[in-house]
């Protein structure tokens, strides 16, 4: 073996066995560095006749490139295994939990969200969304309705009164939304075309009833809608909220103040035990009250009842809240329970629409 | 209203099925409540017949008895006199629900001897009083079939809705006729067959209202003599029971008929009770009357009343005296029809808090034209039950006849219902109903029923047309769209509102739905509780007040929820508040809630690092946020330090942008009003008034500005400056901000120190500022002296120091 050979061979053994980048540069300083091994083997050279330095020159340099290449090598898989002993070090439990964010925490009441699926039906058959004072005047709430001076609803069994003022007249939380009506129709002309969503108010607390609840008036007036467009309003309402296809109505003649006709409106369904499901079935479920705006009504309003006409209907959100999500109990919708409310609410980005769907 | 179907066919010539008599009720507007069959409860029991009879071995009157019901025979011990070897009855087994009492028949040992059933009287059965023994079938009854079904006749019950315009149905013969004229049969005649007078009516009548004679426009009535009061037939007990009333006697009992058979009610009087003239007038204070139900009612002089010349005797449509009334001993009556004005009869009923059969018609109007016909009616049932002989009718006033017509052009009926219906269809219809329509053409005169005052126009008319047509005839027709898109309709507050709903979830907030009363002394703790937003008769104490802000009614539900073991929450809710008691003092604030820990990324420990308790930044923060979401420019808006007492003092804040509009208020809520509120801190809140945000003027364009984008890198430099502690941050930055508005970009502030490092009362406030050059890469130069000019503008503003 060779004196080149020999150290090579060394220099080998040095560089596969250096165990990391600092004791591999450590063996090339030794080596290829100024003072290292193969440098001066290359020192040798200036002393030698010009034949023996083409020969040995040409091994020396030999010799240079191979330890060059090995150490390349080597440093190469050094850095792949630091690399993995890095990635080795840096692991961490993903199974440990993250906070859930508030837009995973955030909720919307479902009487917000309803009121959003009722308005988004609604403004898209041209309805606008029309508000009055929760506090009314009798004259809002009953006169102008088309209720009686005796009717029962006047009474304090039924209705919020707030305390009598100096001149004997009493204001009163509105029983019903259909004050609105009278409202719009005094400050707007016709045609008109809204729902009025909002809280309402009876002196009732039970199993089923709670003082405050929320309804949502619909109103039209102009010179030709009648009873066959207000069936058709409702039905395509119905069957958009509850996202089916295809509903069954049954308008049964009924009687209410401000309205003439007047009728209820079933639904067809079909229940097992506690559940109800709208468009299927062969049961009914009354689910709200409209027909004609009394002619009374409109006169009051300052409109001719022989040139204007129209519909008015009225459904309480709170129940086709339940019908349609499957809340048991009236009474929770204003508890907070957190529970509750987590369950049965909506998250902030689901935005009801008809192009995105009510619920998505 | 109740009612059977054999009852309804009194009136009704019909073959309809009860499937069909309940599906037209339903479709004219008499909504049905329930049909019951009163056989139902007696479906299991079965006929037996006795095998054996034998005395019983430990008791003298107890009988041992052998019963085949069809499966062998059953010992049962019982103590009927009429119990006998051969009798068929009918036969309760163990585990069946008896219906007089309700209790379930168990297997008993009477005296020692085991009994497995029980021979049923008619009173165990609910079929009469009778219980002086058990019921005895003929011969050929056959044992082992049910009792209901080999009794047959079941008459099924009616329930019915009626609405308060149609008093005309709160007797039998106006569903009837409601019924015929939707073609489900015939009306049956109904001639009236008066009744002659044998002699003078002895009890003279008058009306005594100083000549306004509304309260009882008429006031008719006869004496029936040499009667006899007894038990009614069969046929009027069964009717009476199917309905749930109970039969008192003859007298009684037709009066009761022809209240639910005709709507008109009636009383009786013992005319041997009277004292002279017996007339109708007000009430006066002082005098009271003793009810048939028992009590004593005061009368006033809002009152109308039956009176005779010694004592009240009945309150007018409302009910009878009980010193008047039939008795068995009864042998002459004085009998009573007359009409009571409906609000006062109503008014009358309320204030005594005493409802009748009765009250119910006169109230919601009985027919005006069958006050003397319902006395002749009654007249003759008197005399069929009771036998005795008639006297004249007299009579005082008139019948108020509102005989009222409508001029009903037929053109209505489509113009309102969109049906388009024959002008022969119309006149059909309406008469059938009892209407008269006379003319010809399109436009008629329809003469309205005495028994229908619910009629006064056009609409009505089309309502019983269309009713009686039926609703589903008419076609569902598309309402005509107004634009081929939709438009926006919202309006700005609307368009605030849902997006503050979805603004603070979005933040992690929980929405809450709470009452909009509260009670007077949260109310006054939170600015409001005057008188004139308070209840006159609120449900609760706890609800007496019309809130003046959210954040009660929220902390309240937080409280609830960390009663229940929920605690560290955020809620939030967007509602009406009340200042006052016009439309304008109502307005609508968007309040944010949090407590405990619940902060904006949750509250709660957590291995990363648990969340921190909630300070007044949190409420702010949400404030911001919430306004920055509804189109305010928050870097424009104005933070001071004057928020409602309700906030702690050091520790609240609003935002405004100007002293006239203040948008919101936040902070931690005052340390006093937490522990009014009955709950623990740390409690913050947020509440944005969304009418108070201007609205955006409009734009002509939807275009954005351009964006002037620079080629050059910003620079930041930090700085830290003491200063005394009462210095706000604000002023610094403000300060800061003005020293080079053209080349400073950003102001952070990232550390506030107080302690060791710096003097005691004073602070050290660390900032970093970005500056972004426009035009050309900055130098150490010009970086060098807009540092200066900060310094030197912070030192003027605030004579802070820079740190060392």
């Amino acid at each position: 073996m060779t004196d080149i050979e020999q150290l090579e061979a060394s220099i080998l053994d040095d560089i596969h066995a250096a165990a990391d980048e600092a004791a591999l540069e450590s063996v090339r300083v030794a080596t290829l560095g100024k003072q290292g091994s193969v440098s001066a083997l290359l020192k040798t050279l200036g002393a030698m006749s010009p034949d023996e330095r083409r020969t040995r020159g040409a091994a020396i340099n030999a010799l240079k490139d191979r330890v060059g290449l090995a150490i390349a090598d080597r440093k190469a898989v050094l850095k792949d295994a630091a690399l993995d002993a890095r990635l080795a070090r840096e692991t961490v439990d993903i199974t440990l939990p993250v906070r859930p964010g508030p837009l995973a925490e955030g909720r919307i009441h479902p009487v917000s969200q309803v009121i959003d699926e009722i308005t988004a039906i609604f403004t898209d058959m041209g309805f606008s969304v029309a508000e009055g004072p929760d506090i009314e005047t009798d004259h809002y709430n009953f006169t102008a309705l088309n209720f009686p001076p005796d009717h029962p609803a006047r009474e304090m069994h039924d209705t919020f009164f707030l305390k009598p003022k100096q001149d004997g007249s009493r204001l009163l939380l509105r029983t019903h939304t259909s004050p609105v009506q009278v409202r719009t129709m005094e400050r707007e002309k016709p045609p008109i075309r809204i729902i009025a969503p909002g809280r309402t108010y009876r002196c009732d607390s039970d199993a089923t009833h709670t003082p405050m609840f929320h309804q949502v008036e619909g109103l039209v007036i102009d010179e030709t809608t009648h009873f066959g467009h207000l069936k058709w309003v409702l039905e395509e309402f119905l069957k958009a909220f509850f996202e089916v296809d295809e509903v069954k109505t049954r308008f049964r003649p009924s009687f209410f103040p401000f309205t003439e006709p007047s009728m209820e409106v079933d639904v067809g369904c079909k229940r097992s035990g506690s559940e109800i499901r709208i468009g299927e079935g062969d049961d009914w479920l009354e689910i709200l009250g409209c027909g004609m705006v009394h002619p009374n009504v409109i006169r009051s309003a300052g409109l001719d009842p022989d040139r204007y006409q129209g519909f008015a209907f009225g459904m309480g959100i709170d129940r086709i809240a339940m019908l349609k999500y499957g809340m048991p109990d009236l009474r929770a919708f204003f508890d907070a329970d957190v529970r509750w409310l987590r369950h049965y609410g909506f998250r902030p980005l689901d935005l009801p629409s008809l192009y995105g769907g009510l619920t998505s | 209203m109740k009612f059977t179907l054999s009852w309804l066919k009194d009136h009704l010539d019909t073959d309809a099925s009860l499937d069909e008599v309940v599906e037209a009720l339903t479709m004219v507007g008499l909504e049905v409540e329930e049909v019951s069959d009163p056989s139902a409860p007696l479906k299991p029991f079965v006929i037996a017949e006795i095998v054996t009879a034998v005395k019983h071995p430990n008791a003298d009157k107890l009988k041992l008895l052998t019963v085949d019901a069809g499966k062998g025979p059953v010992q049962v011990v019982c103590g009927a006199p009429n119990a006998r070897a051969g009798l068929k009855g009918v036969f309760a087994l163990p585990g069946m629900v008896i219906p007089a009492t309700g209790a379930v028949l168990e297997i008993g040992t009477i005296r020692g001897v085991e009994s497995r059933g029980m021979m049923c009287s008619e009173r165990e059965l609910g079929l009469s009083d009778e219980h002086n023994g058990i019921i005895e079938l003929p011969a050929d009854a056959p044992v082992g079939m049910s009792f209901a079904n080999w009794r047959g006749g079941a008459d099924p019950v009616i329930d019915i809705s009626i609405t308060p315009n149609r008093p005309d149905c709160l007797g039998v013969r106006g569903v009837a006729r409601d019924l015929a004229a939707r073609g489900l049969g015939t009306l049956k005649p109904d001639p009236l067959q008066p009744v002659p007078g044998a002699f003078a009516s002895p009890v003279p009548i008058a009306l005594r209202f100083d000549g306004d004679d509304t309260p009882c426009p008429i006031f008719a009535g006869r004496v029936v003599r040499g009667l006899k009061n007894g038990p009614s037939p069969k046929w009027l007990q069964d009717r009476l029971k199917a309905i749930g009333l109970r039969p008192i006697s003859a007298l009684v009992d037709i009066t009761n008929y022809l209240t639910f058979d005709r709507g008109r009610p009636l009383h009786v009087y013992d005319a041997d009770k009277l004292t002279g003239t017996i007339c109708a007038r007000l009430g006066k204070t002082g005098e009271s009357l003793l009810a048939l139900d028992g009590k004593t009612y005061a009368v006033d002089e809002t009152m109308c009343v039956i009176a005779d010349d010694a004592a009240v005797l009945g309150l007018a449509g409302v009910m009878g005296g009980e010193t008047t009334g039939s008795t068995e001993a009864t042998t002459s009556v004085f009998i009573e029809s007359a009409y009571f004005d409906p609000g006062r009869t109503a008014r009358t009923g309320r204030r005594l808090g005493l409802n009748s059969d009765a009250r119910f018609r006169f109230e919601r109007g009985v027919d005006p034209g069958f006050v003397v016909a319902g006395l002749e009616l009654a007249t003759r049932l008197v005399l069929d039950l009771c036998g005795g002989e008639a006297s004249e009718v007299v009579v005082a006033g008139q019948e108020p006849l509102p005989n009222k017509v409508i001029d009903f052009p037929f053109s209505e009926v489509k113009r309102l219902s969109g049906l388009d219906l024959a002008a022969d269809t119309i006149v059909a219809t309406l008469e059938k109903l009892g209407f008269k329509v006379t003319g010809s053409g399109d436009s008629r005169s329809v003469a309205v029923p005495s028994w229908r005052p619910d009629v006064h126009g056009k609409a009505d008319l089309v309502e019983e047309v269309v009713r009686i047509v039926g609703l589903d005839q008419v076609p569902a027709t598309a309402l005509p769209r107004i634009a081929s898109v939709s438009q926006k309709v919202l309006t700005p507050l609307q368009v605030r509102t849902r997006r503050a709903k979805r603004a603070l979830a979005a933040r992690g907030l929980v929405e809450a739905v709470t009452w909009s009363f509260v009670a007077k002394p949260i109310a006054v703790l939170f600015g409001g509780g005057g008188a004139d937003l308070e209840l006159a008769n609120p449900i609760s104490a706890d609800m007496s007040d019309m809130r003046p802000s959210l954040i009660p009614g929220l902390v309240a539900a937080v409280k609830r929820n960390a009663d229940r073991g929920f605690a560290d929450l955020a809620l939030f809710e967007v509602g009406q508040v009340f200042a006052g008691d016009r439309p304008q003092d109502q307005s609508t604030a968007a309040t944010a809630v949090r407590e405990g820990n619940a902060g904006l990324i949750g509250g709660g420990r957590h291995w990363e690092g648990s969340a921190k308790p909630v300070t007044a930044f949190d409420a702010k923060a949400d404030a911001l946020a919430l306004l920055d979401a509804l189109g305010v420019d928050i870097s424009r808006v104005q933070i001071v330090r004057a928020a409602p007492n309700w906030f702690h003092p050091g520790r609240s804040g609003s935002i405004q942008l100007g002293p006239q509009t203040v948008l919101a208020h936040f902070g931690e809520l005052h340390p006093a009003v937490v522990e009014a509120l009955d709950t623990e801190g740390p409690i913050v809140a947020a509440e944005v008034i969304l009418d108070r945000i201007p609205v955006a003027k409009a734009k002509a364009g939807r275009g954005k500005p351009a964006l002037a984008l620079s080629a050059f890198m910003p620079v930041s430099r930090d700085f830290a400056f003491v200063v005394d502690d009462g210095v706000e941050v604000a002023k610094i930055v403000k300060a800061v901000q003005g020293a080079d508005k053209k080349l400073i970009g950003g102001v952070e502030v990232f550390d506030v120190y107080k302690g060791e490092h710096v003097s005691a009362g004073q602070k050290s406030v660390a900032i970093a500022v970005t500056l972004l050059p426009t035009d050309r890469t900055l130098t150490d130069e010009d970086i060098d002296k807009v540092s200066k000019a900060i310094v030197a503008a912070v030192q003027k503003a605030t004579g802070a120091s820079l740190r060392a």
